[in-house]
């Protein structure tokens, strides 16, 4: 292989960098993805896919449990935690290799390195690649795309030590499974961490800064969240000061203060998931115009950053923290680069998903943030008890939330909870997206039984009343 | 293919009409939204718009055919370089399904305007924009036609819409049509109506005018003392304005100088045997003339519950058409505006229209010859000479003072 000269060189092969390639390859560009460990990035190996297929086998551990209500009886069912993980890991590894595959098919090459800007060769930027066979090769483009994404951030006292503490990642493939487990963060990542172990029988103990569980919610879903988790087991600390772990041969102990209240609880596992930082270093940044801003690199509406022709991505360009975020602001960055006429991202239109039991999924503004931006708000509510679907399939719990601008009936936010929200959100992205108001949604029909229809009931709600509570 | 055009009805219950003109000709391109004639019944005259688009290919029914029925073909629509059909297909009443290439417009008791809601509205671009961007643009009264779409496949998405509202409306136009030194606002079809059954009326009908002060002071006093006698609320309340007892007033004067209840054609004057009052109402982007029926007839009370109900179905767009198309005399009332006088544009085929201002303290002669104050409003009768003449014009409006004055007859 000798060639070196791209018309774009994507730095990064998680879903914001192969996408990137992909759709440059479809386009018709000549390009190249620089990946230092795994196609298909945090997402793939080890976050959005490992996850869920640990969750799933929680969900089922939780239905074993669960049965009498369904008319079964089965006997002292069990598992064999080694699989579950293996299991998760093997379907990383299928959708890892599918992304090879797809790149593969576009006839985009695959540079197995760490790549790093290194200056610039007349009207081309240079990018170095060591290799991972400890050579390296300098690529050349007018475009780079960085998508190095991110990692977990660690908290000091809180460092991933091999044993005790985990993040993440050891999180996802643990040996066994942790009797008394802690969980400090309760963002989607912590939550759908507490909500698998807890579901597999461990004791946990999720503890939260902010006042409440899932702060970026609405508060209605986080309030409907802690009430599902502690019926479920779960102990929820919030408003939570943390003290020094205290870590012996077998266990942890560690004293957490609550409104002046001092506990202490001892752990045989904790997990960190305090946020992520960017991926920002050894990228050759330095001395360049690309400027930095707490771990992220800046960028503007078109994911342009400080340099001229270099681009920036994905978690590496910030929050929200989402693989179909990632993904979108690569195509969305390749068509400009390809001269299309693109249309920058609104974050509120990006849906967010926890596949904790019950799920959690949103778009938009909550409540309490419409307010504040100075809307008039109009809010209706469904709860799943009204349902049909929902009670048949033994899931009762849940609620859809709408808020309506009252002036122009322009759909602010969507806020759900209970079963197959995840899988249903994307309704009123939809909406938000092509700008229906209330009139369409009203007039949308939805099919009889799902859980969808709360969807409509909720709009009907914020409207003189739904028809089913 | 060859589409046939139907003869449109003008409400629910009109079976035939007369095809008063063509407004194009044989071999002529017809765009979707072109007006290509005008259809009248007694009562109204409406446009007919193309909904689709091609050539006028034949011409079935003469300009001025009179008595022609509902869905028979009028003329036929085809593609250019298409062969045109000899006669119509269908017979008459009869309507193929395929046949839909025109469309009742705008209904017309001008010089009021049509509806907004009227029938098939077609412009004849599309516009696309997102439900919210249009909402926005309703309830800023942007036009969107003149915005830029930025959105996907150039849809007009909200921002547009207010990027539109906060640059007002010359900077939403700027895009558009810039034209030196003024901002052009396209015309609505309502406009278009108002221009041209005005310029209609007002060259082809030879107005005069006669106007008469009018004192007030007899009715006001008469409307305080029935107003009192209005329950305070409940199905039976109701507060008289000055404009229902005007109403009324023209409604008794016209019964009683028959010659005014008239509309002028070539072969005779017909004179209506109801008096039904066009009342103009003024609408976002223009106005429209409700009626009310057999207005002679009704009590104040009927006239001013009716006259409400129609008003604020006119402002919200909501009346049927036969609700505003007829009338055989109009009333124009600017008194609230405080306008001391104006004169009205003829509502045709009416042959007349009385506009009303603004009721005013001026000197007054009293009946004993003593100077006083009173209040006096001046009105101005519009005629069609060519169906009454100075002569009955002056003695409507004398008769119209004489009710005004001597209010007890507006109860009796
Ligand atoms: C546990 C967990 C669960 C998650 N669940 C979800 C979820 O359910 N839904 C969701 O939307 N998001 C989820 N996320 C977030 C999601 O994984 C990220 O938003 C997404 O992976 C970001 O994509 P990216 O392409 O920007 O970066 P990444 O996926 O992080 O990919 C970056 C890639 O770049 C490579 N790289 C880094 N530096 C270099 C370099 N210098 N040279 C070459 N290669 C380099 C890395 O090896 C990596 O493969 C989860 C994250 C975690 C940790």
């Amino acid at each position: 292989m000798s060639t070196t000269d791209f018309d774009l060189i994507v730095v990064g092969g998680g879903p914001g960098g192969y996408v990137a390639a992909l759709r440059a390859a479809q386009l018709k560009l000549s390009v190249a993805v620089v990946e230092a460990n795994h196609l298909g990035g945090i997402c793939l190996n080890w976050g959005c896919i490992p996850t869920k297929a640990l969750l799933r086998a929680s969900e089922i551990n939780h239905l074993l449990h669960d049965l009498g209500q369904f008319g079964f009886t089965v006997d002292n069912p069990r598992f064999d935690f080694g699989k579950v993980i293996g299991r998760s890991r093997a379907v990383s590894k299928q959708l890892s290799s599918g992304v090879a595959h797809l790149l593969k098919k576009a006839k985009v090459p695959v540079f197995d390195g760490f790549g790093k800007l290194a200056g610039v060769e007349g009207k081309k930027r240079k990018v170095e690649v060591a290799l991972k066979d400890g050579k390296s090769v300098t690529l050349k483009a007018p475009h780079v795309i960085l998508a190095t994404g991110a990692r977990a951030r660690v908290l000091p006292g809180l460092e991933p030590d091999g044993k005790f503490v985990w993040s993440y990642r050891e999180a996802l493939v643990p040996d066994e499974l942790p009797k008394r487990l802690l969980v400090i963060g309760s963002g989607a990542i912590g939550t759908e961490f507490a909500s698998f172990y807890r579901n597999m029988g461990s004791e946990v103990t999720l503890v939260e800064v902010a006042d409440r569980v899932l702060p970026v919610e609405d508060e209605d879903i986080s309030k409907l969240a802690r009430t599902a988790f502690e019926k479920q087991g779960m102990k929820i600390l919030t408003g939570a000061k943390l003290g020094p772990l205290k870590k012996s041969d077998k266990d942890v102990t560690v004293e957490i203060e609550v409104g002046g209240k001092k506990e202490t609880i001892t752990i045989d596992r904790v997990i960190s998931a305090v946020g992520i930082v960017g991926n920002v270093e050894k990228l050759g940044l330095e001395g360049t115009k690309i400027v930095v801003d707490r771990t992220h690199v800046v960028t503007d509406e078109l994911c342009r950053t400080g340099e001229a022709g270099v681009y920036a991505i994905g978690d590496l360009a910030g929050a929200p923290w989402l693989a179909h975020k990632a993904s979108h602001e690569a195509v969305m960055c390749v068509e400009a680069i390809a001269g299309l006429h693109v249309h920058p991202i609104d974050v509120t239109k990006i849906p967010g998903c926890t596949y904790c039991r019950p799920q959690v999924a949103s778009v938009g503004y909550t409540e309490a943030k419409a307010k504040a931006a100075g809307y008039e708000v109009r809010v209706g509510r469904f709860p799943f008890i009204g349902n049909g679907k929902a009670i048949a399939m033994g899931e009762p719990e849940g609620l859809v939330k709408v808020v309506f601008d009252a002036k122009t009936g322009e759909l602010l936010g969507a806020h759900m909870i209970g079963a197959e929200v995840t899988e249903m959100i994307q309704g009123y992205v939809i909406a938000r997206t092509g700008e229906l108001t209330e009139a369409e949604l009203k007039e949308t029909i939805f099919p009889h039984p799902t859980i969808s229809e709360s969807m409509h009931e909720a709009v009907l709600a914020a409207y003189g009343g739904a028809l089913h509570f | 293919m060859a589409i046939e055009i139907l003869m449109p009805a003008l409400s629910p219950t009109m079976t035939e009409g007369k095809l008063a003109r063509w407004l194009k000709k044989e071999g002529e391109k017809i765009a979707s939204g072109d007006v290509i004639a005008e259809i009248e019944t007694d009562k109204a005259t409406m446009e007919v718009e193309a909904v689709d688009e091609g050539v006028l290919g034949r011409i079935f029914v003469p300009e001025g055919t009179e008595g022609v029925a509902v869905n028979t073909p009028i003329a036929v629509l085809v593609e250019e370089g298409e062969a045109v059909p000899e006669a119509s297909s269908a017979q008459p009443n009869e309507a193929p399904s395929s046949s839909k290439a025109a469309a009742p417009v705008t209904a017309m008791p001008a010089p009021l305007a049509a509806q907004t809601s009227a029938p098939a509205v077609n412009k004849g671009t599309r516009v696309f924009a997102s439900p919210l961007a249009k909402r926005i643009a309703k309830d800023a009264g942007l036009d969107l036609t003149t915005i830029k779409g930025t959105g996907p496949h150039g849809r007009i998405v909200k921002k547009d819409v207010e990027a539109a509202k906060s640059a007002g409306p010359a900077q939403a136009m700027a895009s558009a049509a810039p034209v030196g030194g003024t901002t052009a606002h396209p015309l609505s079809t309502m406009r278009k109506v108002i221009a041209r059954r005005l310029s209609e009326s007002k060259s082809t009908i030879p107005h005069f005018y006669v106007s008469v002060d009018v004192q007030l002071d007899a009715l006001l006093a008469l409307r305080t003392q029935l107003n009192a006698a209005s329950p305070e609320e409940g199905p039976d309340a109701f507060k008289l304005s000055v404009n229902d007892m005007l109403i009324k007033a023209a409604a008794v004067t016209l019964r009683r100088v028959k010659g005014v209840n008239v509309s002028f054609t070539d072969d005779a004057i017909l004179e209506y045997n109801d008096v039904d009052i066009s009342v103009a109402v003024s609408i976002p982007d223009g106005l429209i003339t409700p009626i009310i029926r057999q207005a002679d007839r009704k009590s104040l009370r009927e006239i001013s519950v009716e006259m409400k109900d129609l008003a604020k179905r006119a402002r919200a767009g909501k009346l049927k058409p036969e609700e505003f198309q007829g009338g055989s005399f109009s009333v124009s009332n600017m008194g609230m505006f405080g306008v001391s006088s104006f004169s009205a544009i003829i509502n045709p085929p009416q042959a007349a229209i009385l506009a009303i201002a603004a009721g005013e303290k001026r000197p007054v002669v009293k009946a004993d010859g003593s100077l006083g104050v009173g209040t006096v409003m001046t009105t101005t009768l519009s005629v069609d000479h060519r169906a009454i003449d100075g002569a009955l014009a002056a003695q409507w409006t004398k008769a119209f003072r004489d009710v005004v004055e001597n209010p007890i007859t507006l109860v009796i």
